[in-house]
């Protein structure tokens, strides 16, 4: 299996949406590499006869009629955002200007 | 009972068990507001050595206390546990009581609501006494990784409680309080439990609601009992468990009679009941302690009539790496609600545009910690394009081999045995530099989580260097009494040798008056 570099680190570091340092994109390079050694065991016994399980028991969807409930206040929604403003979350800009 | 810490009427009622507590509640000996009194006192006294607690809510339990006392004394109905407190973790929601799951991404974010085992403590009228500490979002197993420090083990302060719930077992050992909320995702109920000399159970999957609990992996996550007596986990997981149409993953099955189990096991006789040795959590990786117990403990089930066998589960060598695979793609999806958006820290980036992207990276960058970001990047790797089929794919597998194992096992036991833990509390920070050595204290404990089915640990003596063992137990899933009838079976045998509980030894703490009693969060 391949080895975790550097870069693959600070490329799947931007994919997860996290900002790292130099120093622990560093450090988890190391960490990573050896962690991913470890359990890329499961390929040893994962041969294509057996049926991978997603979840521990089996399950069915589960629907509920669709009765009109209380929804949460909308001032307590908003009481822990960092930012809200006329009823809304009030976010940065999604979009880049172009 | 032979404690040896203070003595003293306030003091003496910590020490009783939720059940004894019930009792002399029920008969009007005690009232609530003075056993809930007594815990806070008992926190505000130890808890600045232990650290148990990231938040004490006083005012709210000494409130569920009067209600209840007022309530008895005008005669009313009120379920078995009403006045009895309990703790919660920190990974579950509660209505206006700071929720961090050790996290400095969501430092100070009140809940606008309650997770339903909340619910259902406060419709006991069970006074709440504040949350516990953990590993960030639990993921840890010696609750070194919370935001906001390190719990200490009550049996040497040097030592880790276990994790991630090392606050809920540490608080549960250091009497501050009689039980305790814990959550389970590959053994963070049961490992603390063995390390700290509690008892702690790990119910069937969907056994216990998970609607408010901080998901972590959502295919593993169970909430469970942490107690210091197997029959007060029975009485805690009657009050906790249950369908609830709110979590679609919850059984639909009544529970079955868990507090009737535990009482007919602590007769001490387990005719019938085939007790199974799984042979690979066993032997290499385990100290000699551990299994010295271990092996005494078998030997006390066999003359209580138990017709113990081996078996072998060829697969369960594989169970760490298959969860260190799942674990990791489960999380990074679940903490992708971690944005900066809409509650919890918000972080802008230094320098360049303000966007919501960039304000998110820099969020979760400053908010996070060391194992949450080496968490979140393992999973992000293993779901990627190109090593799907590779990790991922291959990890569930791998379950579904752990799986059959399991059904192979339970066609020759009733229930199945082993070390909870492979060694006794290790020193804190011993193992904070090498996450795959931290991540082998689960070895035993994982498979469990990985199939669904129900666990218990259950104290079981001291290792050579007197620190606390504890003894697995495992059931089929929906056959959670089995754990209970086998593990008060154990508790009763164990202690009727040694003449007290195993906690009886623990030592004195030092005591101070750091920690305020009134509504308050401690850091």
């Amino acid at each position: 299996m391949s080895s975790l570099s550097r870069d693959e680190v600070a490329r799947l570091a931007g994919l997860a949406r996290i900002d790292l340092t130099e120093t622990e994109i560093d450090r988890l390079a190391g960490e990573l590499d050896v962690i991913v050694e470890s359990v890329a065991r499961v390929s040893e016994i994962a041969t294509p006869d057996v049926p991978a399980t997603s979840h521990p028991l089996p399950l069915t969807n589960v629907f509920r009629d669709d009765v009109p409930a209380e929804p949460l206040p909308v001032d307590d929604a908003l009481a822990a955002a960092p930012a809200a403003e006329g009823g809304r979350f009030a976010v940065p800009q999604i979009l880049e200007e172009d | 009972m032979p404690g040896r810490h203070a003595a003293g009427p306030s003091s003496e009622l910590t020490r009783l068990s939720a059940a004894e507590l019930a009792e002399a509640l029920r008969a009007g000996r005690v009232t609530s507001v003075e056993v809930t009194q007594a815990h806070l006192d008992r926190i505000a006294a130890v808890d600045g050595a232990v650290h148990a607690f990231l938040h004490v809510s006083a005012q709210d339990a000494l409130a569920t206390a009067r209600d209840v006392d007022a309530r008895r004394a005008a005669g009313e109905e009120l379920h078995p546990l009403a006045g009895v407190p309990v703790a919660v973790k920190d990974v579950v929601v509660t209505k206006g009581m700071p929720t961090t799951a050790g996290s400095r991404i969501l430092e100070g974010w009140v809940p606008p609501y309650d997770a339903t085992l909340v619910e259902r403590l406060r419709a006991a009228r069970m006074p709440i006494l504040g949350k516990t500490n953990m590993d960030e979002f639990a993921m840890g197993s010696s609750t070194e990784h919370s935001a906001y420090g390190t719990t200490h083990n009550p049996w040497d302060l040097e030592r880790i409680p276990g994790g991630s719930g090392g606050g809920s077992a540490a608080a549960v050992a250091a009497f501050e309080a009689p039980l305790a909320i814990g959550t389970d995702t590959g053994g963070s109920i049961r490992q603390p439990g063995a390390v700290t000399g509690t008892v702690g159970v790990k119910p069937t999957y969907g056994g216990v609601s998970r609607y408010g609990l901080v998901a972590l992996a959502s295919s593993l996550d169970q909430a469970g009992p942490v107690t210091r007596t197997v029959l007060d986990s029975a009485l805690l997981h009657e009050v906790i468990g249950g369908h609830d149409p709110r979590d679609s993953t919850s059984l639909t099955d009544a529970l079955p009679d868990l507090v009737g189990a535990a009482r007919r096991g602590a007769t001490g006789d387990l005719t019938g009941v085939r007790v199974g040795i799984v042979d690979e959590l066993n032997g290499e990786g385990y100290s000699d302690g551990v299994r010295a117990r271990f092996d005494e403990s078998v030997a006390l089930l066999r003359e209580a009539g138990a017709e113990v066998v081996h078996v072998s589960c060829p697969h369960f060598g594989y169970a760490l790496a298959a969860y260190y695979l799942i674990l990791p793609s489960e999380a990074s999806s679940n903490l992708a609600k971690f944005d900066g958006m809409r509650f919890g820290l918000r972080v802008e980036p230094e320098d360049g545009p303000v966007t919501a992207e960039r304000v998110m990276a820099a969020t979760r960058g400053a908010g996070f910690g060391d194992e949450v970001k080496r968490r979140i990047i393992l999973g992000t790797y293993a779901l990627s394009a190109g090593y799907y089929d590779a990790y991922y794919g291959s990890a569930q597998k791998v379950r579904t081999l752990i799986q059959q194992d399991f059904a192979a096992a339970f066609e020759q036991a009733d229930v199945l045995v082993s070390p909870t833990a492979p060694t006794t509390a290790f020193r804190l920070g011993e193992k904070l530099d090498d996450p795959l050595a931290m991540y082998l204290n689960d070895i035993a404990t994982i498979p469990a989580n990985l199939a669904g089915v129900p666990g218990m640990s259950v104290p079981n003596g001291l290792s050579d260097d007197g620190l606390p063992v504890g003894f697995q137990i495992l059931a089929p899933a929906r056959a959670d009494d089995r754990l209970y009838r086998v593990g008060a079976a154990l508790e009763a045998l164990l202690e009727s040798g040694w003449g007290h509980p195993l906690l009886a030894e623990a030592p004195e703490l030092p005591t101070t008056v750091t920690v305020p009693t009134t509504e308050e969060s401690i850091r």
